[in-house]
């Protein structure tokens, strides 16, 4: 992409206050990005692990993370995910729904791994203990309630399909 | 090496983690001294941001020492003691040509709109950060700053995010000599953006929230008037009330996707997830700011579709200014106010607590216990 040139164009440019950009100072005024994708790009990354790409990017970036690549039924969701573009649902909600599958599979890899899960300690109640100890326990009364009031429910639809 | 771990909504442990490598010529490899946990995490942590993938390590906001760097990293030397801003910027790219090093081209595959991030949802690059022993710093040569000799760690760490971050939220408001400046949110980053907005001009500074101790925090450092939302019937009424009418000259929203104090915008948002977060501090500051006014965004949103009132954007002629701060355009500067004690960042961290510890500091800051501002991390070798 080339810089047009458009001085034909009767008045063109002649009210051009440099000053007047809502993106000041922000922006320290270069115009490179009307050069279009043109700068020397720097090295890059071999990209020897799947890494998802915004099709709103001709490439993958010079550098990029290599935290958690996806996989199991989570990562099929992402690649799906990454068919649609930033602006649109179908991008969005796949993820965070393979975000809430993908804590699922990790207590499962946990226990694949012989590792139980300290859910008491992951959620940090040592500290909710020690600084809001009445909000813990009404969250665990809140919880025993529900869990009471499930387990009720479904032993009573068992002992009807039993009769 | 021991790293945070994220294992879904609201469970992070400590774990070992394979020490990370040199995977870029720019690359470096530091040992970090201090990392804090930002408000901008408790979005991840409670699931709010898309792509936040169980496994990864957060932590945008640290410093440490340089262990290893690649073939092509010339100004950083093993054993400088560097910040490390939390953009991963290139340097090279039309962006950051212009300074906006948050913005960065070359930083992060899976998104156009964010450069790369430190231990940020996958959207931002899908980079492990810093709440670990050690952290791979892509483009060392360009951001990471080697700590000014005389400069205290605690203040340098501040630098990567919430003192650049308030400063710019100030900056983007243009304000001018006189103005009132009303900033949703006494976190860390409003209490700076509320500092700041002095250095700016402002002539008068409102802080909300609703959180007492942070109140009383926000008063006595920024110094300014601060007030808890939860005791007023309308907020907008009560800014519109307290500036005769016309509405603040400028508001800034620090709060981002987890606000309170908007019923329907935390069941949509923050509950059922149809909308990125909660919007409720950009409906107040959309709403509460004067005609003609200028409304700076630095709170944390997720993407796409936000209940936001755009109408009254249109017919009020509201300029909205937001961006992700970029750290290093605005270093030099801002190492000069801490070193001339303009800005004291270090008063804000009250929390030091062991890395081992990460599940407990995580439910601290997020529950506002124990009066907590800003907590750091401080891993075995660094303590
Ligand atoms: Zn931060
Ligand atoms: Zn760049």
């Amino acid at each position: 992409m080339e810089n047009k040139d458009y001085s034909h164009i009767p008045g063109w440019g002649i009210d051009i206050d440099p000053k007047n950009n809502p993106t000041y100072p922000i922006k320290h005024r270069t115009d490179a990005e009307h050069k279009g994708y043109s700068w020397e790009r720097p090295p890059q990354q071999p990209v020897d692990i799947e890494v998802l790409r915004s099709i709103e990017r001709p490439n993958v970036s010079a550098v990029f993370g290599t935290s958690v690549p996806p996989s199991g039924l989570s990562g099929q969701i992402r690649r799906y995910a990454f068919r649609s573009s930033e602006s649109e649902y179908g991008h969005w909600l796949p993820l965070i729904l393979a975000d809430r599958i993908g804590a699922v599979e990790g207590v499962i890899d946990d226990l694949k791994k012989g590792h139980i899960p300290n859910i008491f300690a992951e959620r940090g109640w040592k500290a909710q203990w020690q600084h809001n100890r009445k909000g813990l326990v009404q969250k665990i009364l809140i919880g025993a309630v529900i869990t009471t009031a499930v387990v009720a429910l479904l032993s009573r639809k068992n002992d009807s399909q039993e009769d | 090496m021991l790293a945070m771990n994220y294992r879904g909504p609201q469970r992070v442990r400590i774990d070992q983690k394979p020490y990370p490598e040199i995977k870029h010529p720019q690359d470096a490899i530091v040992r970090v001294t201090r990392s804090c946990i930002c408000g901008s995490d408790l979005h991840l942590y409670n699931g709010n941001v898309p792509d936040t993938r169980v496994g990864m390590t957060f932590g945008h906001e640290f410093t440490g020492i340089v262990e290893e760097i690649g073939p092509e990293v010339q100004k950083l030397k093993v054993g400088d003691h560097v910040l490390v801003p939390f953009n991963i910027a290139c340097g090279k790219c039309a962006f950051c040509q212009q300074g906006l090093y948050g913005n960065c081209h070359e930083s992060n595959t899976q998104a156009s709109a964010v450069g790369g991030i430190f231990g940020y949802s996958h959207t931002a690059g899908g980079y492990d950060g810093g709440q670990a022993e050690y952290v791979r710093v892509p483009y060392a040569d360009v951001s990471p700053t080697v700590i000014p000799p005389g400069m205290d760690p605690d203040d340098a760490v501040m630098l990567t995010d919430v003192v650049p971050t308030g400063y710019q939220a100030a900056e983007m408001a243009g304000i001018q000599p006189g103005d009132t400046v009303v900033v949703f949110g006494a976190g860390p980053v409003g209490i700076m953006a509320a500092r700041c907005a002095w250095l700016f001009g402002a002539g008068r500074v409102i802080v909300l929230d609703h959180v007492e101790y942070r109140l009383e925090f926000v008063r006595d450092y920024a110094p300014c008037e601060a007030y808890n939302f939860k005791e007023m019937d309308d907020p907008v009424v009560f800014i519109k009330k307290t500036t005769d009418w016309m509405g603040a000259d400028v508001c800034i929203d620090a709060v981002g996707a987890e606000a309170a104090g908007s019923p329907l915008q935390t069941i949509t948002g923050r509950k059922l997830l149809i909308q990125a977060g909660s919007a409720t501090a950009l409906h107040w500051a959309i709403n509460s700011v004067k005609k003609g006014g200028i409304v700076s965004v630095v709170g944390v949103y997720g993407p796409t579709d936000n209940l936001v009132p755009i109408g009254n954007v249109v017919n009020k002629g509201i300029t909205i200014r937001a961006n992700q701060a970029s750290v290093k355009r605005l270093l030099p500067r801002l190492i000069e106010h801490v070193q001339n004690g303009v800005i004291n960042p270090k008063a804000l961290i009250t929390h030091r607590v062991p890395l081992e510890e990460v599940a407990d500091a995580y439910r601290i800051f997020s529950d506002k216990l124990d009066n907590c501002i800003k907590p750091v991390l401080i891993p075995p070798s660094a303590r």
